[in-house]
C-alpha cells in the first residue's frame, strides 16, 4: 500500500520516449493504475484469497511461476551458505570460547569482529577478483541457462556466492556460538558433570553443546530469514537470477504484482523458518516440550 | 542480395575469398567453428518478448533481424534494405505502396508467410493497445489490402517518405500466433529456445530459414545488472562479446590486451540538457544560448569518456542523413554567455532545478553543469529522480524546469516538430519543415528540409546537446563479424563467427 504512494507509475515501464497520450492512457488502463487506490487494493486482496498472485504488469508472466523459478536459485544459495556458515562458526565459536586464553582463541574472536564489519559486496568482489578473474577457478557470475539440469555447472556458479554469504554470516554466528558456549562453561551442571568424573571434552559434548544450542538455534532462524532476501546484494554482484534481484527490479519498475508476490512468499517462508526453528528447539531441549505441554 | 550469394559460396572453398571481400574477416573465417555458440553479454534484459507491449530496447537487441524480420531492414551502416519484401513500387502521388513478398518463407512454427500475416503485423503496431514508440509514425497508414498471398498494398492518407524506414521496426509475426509476450513466432534465422528471466535468452538456428543460414551454432544473450559483473564475465571467458560498454573506466583492462578487441562504432545516443521551453527563463532563446556557451562540453566529454564519444551541435548524429556540423553555433565562451544573460535581463543570474535521473552518467553530468553555470552566476539545484519518476513528472506532467536525459533513437529530430513534446519547443517554422519533410516526394527534398530544421533548432538552442555517447563493443579476439554501430540498439548475430579452439 505505502509503496503506491511513491512517485512513479507501473505504466511507465511499458512506454518509451515517443509514446503519445493515448498510448500512455492505454498503458495505465492495462496495469490498472488509473483506478482509485482502494479499488486496486481490494482487487489484490480478493485475488490473494484465491491464492492467485496475478501476472506481472511488465513481463505479463505469472508471478507465481517466476517466483518458483527464482526460488530454484535463492533457496539452494541460502541453505548451502547457511550450512557452510554453521560448519565454520560452530567449531570455531566453541574453540574461541574454550581456548579464550590462548592466542588462537583470541585471534578467532578478533577476526570474527572484522568479519562483521566487512560489507558483503566487498567480500564478493574480492573473491571474484581472486578466484574468478585471476585464478579462473570459478565463474565470475551468472547462472547456467540450463539451470539445475546442469547440476555441476549450477553448483560451480553458486560456489563463490555461497562462500561470500557464509563468510559474512559465520562471523556473526560465531559470536553467538562463542557467548553461548561461555555461558555453558560457567554453568553449574557442567561443573557437576566434571565433579562426577567426566572429562572436560566429554562433559562439553554431552551437556554443553545441547544446552548451548538452544539460544543459537533461535538466532539461526532469524539469520536464515534475513539471508533469504538479504542475498539481494550478493545476487547483484554475481548476476544471479534470484528472488532478491526480482524484488529489486520490481521496485524499480513499480511492478506491484511482482513486489506483492515476492513479499507474500518470503513472509510465508520466514514464518515457516520460525516454526521449524521452534520445532528444532523443542527437539533439542525436552524442558521446552514439557513447559508447553497440555495443561488442564 | 549479397548475403545470399555469399552463402552459395560458403563452405565450397571460395568462402574465404568472399569473406575477405565482404567483411575483412577472412583470416578468422578459415578456422571458424560453425557449431560454436556465441555468448553475448548485455545490460538490457527485455521486460517481455513483444516490442508492441513495452519490452524495452533489450528486445530489439535480441530479436530484430535474429528472430523477427521486417519488410525492410535497417542495416548496421544506416541504409534501409528490403528484407521480407523483394520489391516495391510507389504510385506517382506517393500514397500507395505495392509490396511483393519474399517467396517460400516459413515461420518457426511451420506456417507459411502470407500477405495476411503482414497486414496483421502492421495493424498490431498501430492498434489502440500498442505501446510501440513508433506507433505515431505509422499513423499515416489509411488501409492495407492483400490482393493475393504474395502482395501487400498499403494506402496512405498523406505522403510518407520514411515509410520503408518506419517499417523496419515492424516485426512480421504469424497471425495465428497468440500472445507474444512470452513466446515468439517469427521468420528470422534463429528461433527462440528459452528465456530464463533475470538471466538469459537462448536462440538456436532455424533449420528451415529462407535465407542464408547463420554462421554460428546459436547465440545466448546473458543479462547482467552490473557493468562490473559483465566485464568480469568477458575477462573470464564466460561471454564472448559485450554489446555496449557503459562504464568508461573498464575499457583500460581490455584496450591494451591482445586477447580482446575494442571497436568504436557510430552511436545515436545523445546526452541532452533539455529545458522546459514553455517556462521562464527558458522560453528566452538568449538564456538557452547563454547556458550552452557556459558549459565546456569538450571537457565534460573527455572527463567522462576519455578519448571516446563525439561532440554534437544539435540533436542530429552524423549517421542521420540530415546531419550538418553545428558544433560552432554556440561554442564554449563564458564571457559571451554573461553578455547574453545580461541582454536577456538576467545580469545577476537566476536559480533553477535540474531533474536528474539517478543512473550514470546523469548525476556526474549534473554536477559538471552545476559548476560551470555557477561561474556565470546561475545557481543549479540538482534533484535526483528515478527513471520511473522521470516519465511521470517530466514526460507526462511536464512539471520541470530542466532535465537530463539520454535520447537513443536514430532519426528522432521529429520530436522538435511536436510542440506537445515534453520539452515544449514550439517554432511554427520547424513544425512546418518537419511535417512537410515527411510529405516530400524525394529523399533529396526531405534531407534539404530536415537540414534546415536542424539548423534552426541549433541556432535557437532548443536544448543543449552535451555530447554523443560512443558505441563501444568489446569482444574476445576469437570472435568477429558482429555489428559495431548497433543502430537503434539492434545486434545482428547471424554473421558472428568464433575461431575453433
Amino acid at each position: 500500500m505505502l509503496l503506491r504512494l511513491l512517485p512513479g507509475d507501473p505504466a511507465n515501464a511499458l512506454i518509451s520516449v515517443g509514446a503519445d497520450e493515448a498510448q500512455i492512457a492505454a498503458a495505465r488502463r492495462q496495469v490498472g493504475s488509473d483506478l482509485p487506490l482502494a479499488q486496486q487494493f481490494l482487487h489484490f486482496i480478493t485475488s490473494l484469497a484465491r491464492f492467485d498472485l496475478g501476472t506481472s504488469f511488465v513481463s505479463r508472466t505469472s508471478v507465481l511461476d517466476e517466483i518458483m523459478a527464482r526460488l530454484a536459485v535463492t533457496v539452494p544459495l541460502t541453505l548451502l551458505s547457511f550450512l557452510l556458515a554453521i560448519l565454520i562458526a560452530a567449531p570455531l565459536g566453541i574453540i574461541a570460547a574454550v581456548k579464550a586464553n590462548r592466542w588462537y582463541g583470541a585471534a578467532i574472536s578478533v577476526i570474527s569482529q572484522l568479519g562483521i564489519a566487512i560489507p558483503v559486496f566487498w567480500v564478493g568482489i574480492l573473491l571474484v577478483t581472486v578466484f574468478a578473474v585471476n585464478l579462473r577457478l570459478f565463474p565470475s557470475g551468472g547462472f547456467p541457462p540450463q539451470g539445475w539440469s546442469a547440476p555441476f555447472e549450477a553448483l560451480r556458479a553458486l560456489f563463490l556466492p555461497i562462500v561470500t554469504i557464509a563468510i559474512v554470516m559465520s562471523a556473526s554466528l560465531l559470536r553467538y556460538v562463542r557467548s553461548a558456549t561461555q555461558d555453558v562453561l560457567g554453568s553449574d551442571y557442567l561443573r557437576t558433570a566434571r565433579a562426577m568424573g567426566s572429562g572436560f571434552g566429554e562433559a562439553l559434548v554431552r551437556h554443553g553443546i545441547r544446552n548451548g544450542a538452544v539460544p543459537v538455534v533461535s538466532i539461526l532462524g532469524i539469520e536464515l530469514a534475513t539471508t533469504l532476501l538479504g542475498a539481494v546484494v550478493v545476487e547483484r554482484v554475481f548476476a544471479l537470477p534470484g528472488l532478491g534481484s526480482m524484488l529489486l527490479l520490481a521496485i524499480e519498475q513499480r511492478d506491484y504484482p511482482n513486489i506483492q508476490g515476492v513479499l507474500f512468499i518470503s513472509t510465508l517462508l520466514v514464518l515457516l523458518i520460525g516454526f521449524l526453528a521452534d520445532l528444532a528447539q523443542r527437539l533439542i531441549d525436552p524442558r521446552l516440550r514439557e513447559r508447553s505441554g497440555d495443561r488442564p | 542480395m549479397s548475403r545470399r550469394q555469399s552463402w552459395a559460396g560458403w563452405g565450397a572453398g571460395i568462402a574465404t575469398a568472399l569473406m575477405l571481400v565482404l567483411g575483412g574477416a577472412g583470416a578468422q573465417a578459415q578456422d571458424a567453428d560453425p557449431s560454436a555458440v556465441i555468448r553475448i553479454g548485455s545490460l538490457y534484459e527485455p521486460q517481455n518478448l513483444d516490442n508492441t507491449a513495452g519490452a524495452g530496447q533489450g528486445i530489439t537487441e535480441a530479436f530484430n533481424g535474429n528472430v523477427y524480420e521486417g519488410l525492410f531492414q535497417l542495416m548496421d551502416d544506416g541504409s534501409v534494405e528490403p528484407k521480407l519484401a523483394t520489391d516495391y513500387t510507389v504510385s506517382d502521388d506517393g500514397l500507395t505502396y505495392t509490396i511483393k513478398l519474399q517467396p517460400n518463407v516459413t515461420f518457426h512454427s511451420g506456417d507459411p508467410l502470407t500477405s495476411a500475416d503482414v497486414k496483421h503485423s502492421i495493424e498490431r503496431v498501430t492498434a489502440e493497445t500498442s505501446k510501440s514508440s513508433r506507433k505515431s509514425s505509422l499513423s499515416t497508414i489509411e488501409s492495407i489490402e492483400t490482393p493475393d498471398e504474395q502482395t501487400v498494398v498499403i494506402h496512405l492518407k498523406e505522403r510518407s517518405i520514411s515509410l520503408p524506414y518506419n517499417l523496419t521496426y515492424v516485426w512480421i509475426v504469424n497471425d495465428a500466433a497468440g500472445d507474444l509476450t512470452t513466446s515468439a513466432d517469427g521468420t528470422g534465422p534463429y528461433k527462440l529456445d528459452a528465456w530464463r528471466r533475470g538471466s538469459s535468452i537462448s536462440l538456436v538456428p532455424f533449420e528451415n530459414y529462407w535465407g542464408e543460414k547463420p554462421k554460428n551454432g546459436g547465440v545466448v544473450f546473458n543479462y547482467f545488472t552490473e557493468a562490473t559483473a559483465l566485464n568480469n564475465a568477458l575477462l573470464t571467458g564466460a561471454v564472448d562479446i559485450i554489446t555496449s560498454v557503459q562504464s568508461p573506466d573498464s575499457l583500460a583492462q581490455f584496450k591494451d590486451n591482445p586477447a580482446f578487441t575494442v571497436s568504436e562504432g557510430a552511436s545515436t545516443t545523445k546526452e541532452v540538457l533539455a529545458y522546459n521551453d514553455r517556462v521562464e527563463p527558458f522560453s528566452n532563446v538568449k538564456v538557452r544560448k547563454a547556458i550552452t556557451r557556459a558549459i565546456n562540453r569538450e571537457q565534460l566529454l573527455r572527463s567522462i569518456w576519455g578519448e571516446y564519444g563525439t561532440l554534437i551541435g544539435s540533436f542530429v548524429p552524423p549517421t542521420d542523413p540530415w546531419y550538418i556540423d553545428l558544433t560552432g553555433v554556440d561554442p564554449y565562451d563564458p564571457e559571451s554567455a554573461k553578455q547574453l544573460l545580461s541582454e536577456a535581463g538576467y545580469a545577476d543570474g537566476f536559480t533553477f532545478t535540474l531533474d536528474t535521473p539517478n543512473y550514470d552518467p546523469h548525476p556526474i553530468v549534473a554536477q559538471f553543469v552545476q559548476n560551470e553555470l555557477a561561474k556565470v552566476g546561475i545557481k543549479v539545484n540538482i534533484n535526483i529522480i528515478t527513471a520511473n519518476e522521470w516519465y511521470t513528472k517530466i514526460y507526462q506532467a511536464r512539471d520541470f524546469e530542466a532535465t537530463l536525459q539520454e535520447h537513443v533513437n536514430h532519426r528522432d529530430i521529429v520530436f522538435y516538430g511536436n510542440p506537445d513534446f515534453y520539452w515544449g519547443y514550439n517554432n511554427p517554422e520547424v513544425v512546418e519543415l518537419i511535417a512537410s519533410a515527411e510529405a516530400s516526394a524525394t529523399e533529396e527534398e526531405q534531407v534539404e528540409k530536415l537540414k534546415e530544421a536542424n539548423r534552426i533548432i541549433a541556432e535557437e538552442a532548443a536544448s543543449t546537446w552535451l555530447y554523443l555517447y560512443p558505441q563501444i563493443v568489446v569482444s574476445s579476439a576469437s570472435v568477429s563479424g558482429y555489428p559495431v554501430n548497433g543502430l537503434n540498439s539492434q545486434f545482428f548475430a547471424y554473421d558472428i563467427v568464433k575461431r575453433a579452439q
